[in-house]
């Protein structure tokens, strides 16, 4: 078992080594995996393809599948039902030690009774690596993780930022051919969290490897990752990129879940080349650009996001001729929130609903900023708008 | 809310409290037994002497202390049968304490990976004996290892035997005893320590690569190491000192310390030697006690 391993794979090259699948397959192919708890169905019927190399984030609230199926990767969890291809090989139902894959805790688990190198070396004694090649590699871990002068340390002599490296170090040093994170930035606070979010991407790209990250924090797996699953009730509800994400969401509850949205429902009164003109309920008349995935006739609802709103006093300078394709609201300001870099203002339309808009703070004085109760214009263009089902 | 706040009076008499307990209960007492232990044996009330009377005044007193002597200690090193009896003591109390450490630990690490609920359920399992005497408990192993007992009509009715086995009074009678009673004592504190560690460190380990076997010698049992140490001393501590088990179930012909005790207490009435017995046990004892609260001054250091 020991030498299929890449952590017994001495030399210092990028993960993956000769393991790595033929160009243009995956690495990780999940195929209609489902775990049940009792009558909990946990992970539903979830199939994933992960590129080698790929940093790739599972975001959802908690309870909606992510982190069984992160440890049904790791093997923690054995699946009720499918496949779980790593190289082309089915793991699904192998052992937590047989498997070229490793794993960052999300309270990092490091053993209280070992030092720092012991921690480290812990997997590359497990894979039987000799002792000099061991020193070496976790010299080579400490330096990347920059905890030099710390290895004799335990655990807990460490704060909160250094237990973190460690438990990196020690995931990273058998050369996973993929990485598991489970919350791994959850316990840092907002600052050490941004850094650390930085060091990790950097540290990906340069090794090279391939990252599975558990998150519930948008921020987080949009910073990070090249692609984001988003997980709901055991299904994946949409898998795409950080940008595509939030600019088209695929569903209401994603659009919602991924960043503040303005939402409008309404229904389609007309169809004209590329626009759909909606009546809303709350918000009048919209007109919005044709979804590129067609939506069916009957209920919709029509997605704003706060900072492609744009306020202005006497509303949008339109060119002659688009000035139907332009949508313009009126309304007052009813609440501010001023948050440094931008402002949220809540505008009451007069056409009775509430729309969220974020302006930047451009300018240092407050020329700009409109106070409570102020009439403002508020708009917006058709490709600003995403329609979704409603 | 300044440090001297916190000691007001009725703090300050809770701290007290404690020293004062030790003082009436332990120290007082250990006094009065080591004067005896320094005494001579006397066909008197109470027997021995010298007997401190401080209302006889300052000379008899004076002449009183001048009479205390070591020759008792002397004795218990130059007389084989205490020797023997401390040995024997020991090595009993170092077997039995094994026997409960192998049997105690897998029920310990199971009922730490029951459900929840389950937990509860067999934490009561275990307490629930200690709501019946210890003495009945014991005699009632007396009915069952006796020569027609429960034991020995279940082994012949399955044939495992065709003649009653002898049980009672052999050392295997006095360590199923000492291990029946001894062993909450030392599941408790190993369940505990198993109970609160962390399932993700297994899981790390076996994550690394650790199969089940190096998962439980490498991490889970280091990691219950403090459970061990205070689940062994909490044994092996008064087992050395037992005295009922052994004079119940064992036979006569080797004598745990905790019984010479009693035969020259009750039977020889040499309260003398009986109390340097009682001394040199304490001062025996005294390593482990020691080792038991270092242990604990540790864990509670570690507990911050």
């Amino acid at each position: 078992m020991a030498e299929e391993l890449p952590g017994t794979n001495v030399a210092a090259e990028p993960a993956g080594g000769d393991a790595c699948p033929a160009a243009g397959q995956p690495l990780l192919r999940i195929e209609g995996v489902a775990k049940t708890f009792g009558t909990f169905r946990a992970v539903d019927g979830v199939s994933l393809d992960i590129k080698a190399g790929e940093f790739f984030a599972l975001l959802g609230p908690s309870g909606c599948g992510k982190t069984t199926l992160l440890r049904m990767l790791a093997g923690f969890e054995a699946p009720d039902e499918g496949r779980i291809l790593l190289g082309g090989k089915d793991i699904a139902q192998a052992l937590p030690h047989e498997r070229p894959i490793n794993m960052m805790f999300q309270n990092y688990a490091l053993f209280p009774h070992l030092s720092v190198r012991d921690n480290i070396a812990f997997g590359l004694k497990r894979a039987g690596m000799p002792r000099a090649d061991i020193a070496t590699r976790v010299a080579e871990m400490v330096a990347l993780v920059k905890l030099e002068g710390l290895e004799k340390r335990k655990p807990d002599q460490l704060s909160g930022g250094q237990r973190q490296r460690v438990a990196l170090a020690r995931a990273l040093a058998r050369r996973p051919q993929l990485l598991l994170l489970d919350e791994p930035l959850a316990a840092l606070d907002k600052k050490l969290r941004e850094n650390t979010q930085a060091e990790l991407m950097e540290l990906q790209r340069r090794l090279g490897m391939t990252f599975i990250i558990v998150t519930h924090d948008q921020e987080e797996a949009m910073t990070m990752a090249d692609r984001i699953g988003v997980m709901k009730s055991g299904k994946l509800a949409q898998v795409a990129s950080p940008r595509e994400l939030y600019e088209a969401p695929r569903s209401r509850w994603i659009a919602e879940f991924v960043g503040d949205v303005n939402l409008f429902d309404g229904e389609t009164k007309l169809r004209d080349g590329h626009r759909l003109v909606i009546g809303t309920r709350d918000a009048g008349t919209l007109v919005v650009a044709e979804p590129r995935e067609a939506v069916g006739t009957g209920k919709l609802a029509v997605a704003i996001r706060p900072e492609k709103v744009k306020l202005s006093r006497r509303g949008p300078v339109s060119e002659a001729g688009r000035e139907t394709a332009i949508n313009s609201l009126d309304g007052v300001i009813a609440d501010i929130c001023y948050l440094g870099g931008t402002t949220t203002y809540k505008v009451k339309l007069d056409t009775g609903g509430t729309l969220q808009a974020s302006v930047a703070n451009s300018a240092r004085l407050d020329v700009d900023a409109y106070g409570l109760n102020q009439h403002v214009v508020a708009w917006f263009t058709p490709d600003d708008c995403v329609v979704l089902q409603s | 809310m300044s440090s001297r706040r916190i000691f007001a009076r009725p703090a300050r008499f809770a701290a007290i409290a404690p020293y004062v307990w030790m003082v009436l209960f332990f120290l007082v007492p250990f006094g009065f037994v080591l004067k005896i232990s320094l005494s001579q044996t006397a066909i008197a009330q109470p027997p021995y002497e010298p007997v401190f009377d401080l209302t006889a005044g300052w000379d008899t007193l004076k002449a009183a202390f001048a009479a205390l002597s070591v020759g008792n200690f002397r004795l218990l090193g130059s007389d084989d049968i205490y020797v023997f009896a401390y040995v024997r003591s020991l090595t009993v109390a170092i077997t039995a304490t094994a026997l409960l450490l192998l049997i105690g630990y897998p029920i310990a690490y199971g009922m730490a990976r029951l459900p929840k609920r389950w937990q509860a359920v067999a934490m009561v399992l275990v307490i629930v004996p200690f709501w019946t005497s210890f003495l009945i408990r014991i005699y009632a192993w007396i009915n069952i290892l006796q020569h027609d007992g429960l034991l020995n009509q279940i082994l012949l009715a399955l044939h495992l035997v065709s003649q009653p086995v002898v049980w009672l009074s052999t050392d295997t009678a006095m360590y199923i005893g000492i291990v029946y009673s001894y062993l909450p004592f030392m599941i408790l504190p190993l369940y505990a320590t198993l109970a609160k560690m962390e399932p993700a460190l297994e899981e790390a380990a076996s994550d690394l690569g650790a199969p089940p076997w190096q998962v439980f010698w490498l991490v889970t049992f280091p990691l219950s190491l403090p459970g061990v140490g205070a689940g062994v001393l909490l044994c092996f501590i008064p087992i050395v000192g037992e005295f009922v088990i052994p004079d119940l179930l064992a036979g006569s012909n080797a004598l745990m310390i905790g019984q010479t005790l009693w035969l020259e207490f009750f039977t020889n009435k040499d309260w003398p030697v009986a109390s340097a017995a009682a001394i040199v046990l304490l001062v025996v004892l005294l390593v482990p006690l020691l080792l038991y609260e270092r242990l604990q001054k540790r864990q509670l250091e570690q507990g911050r």
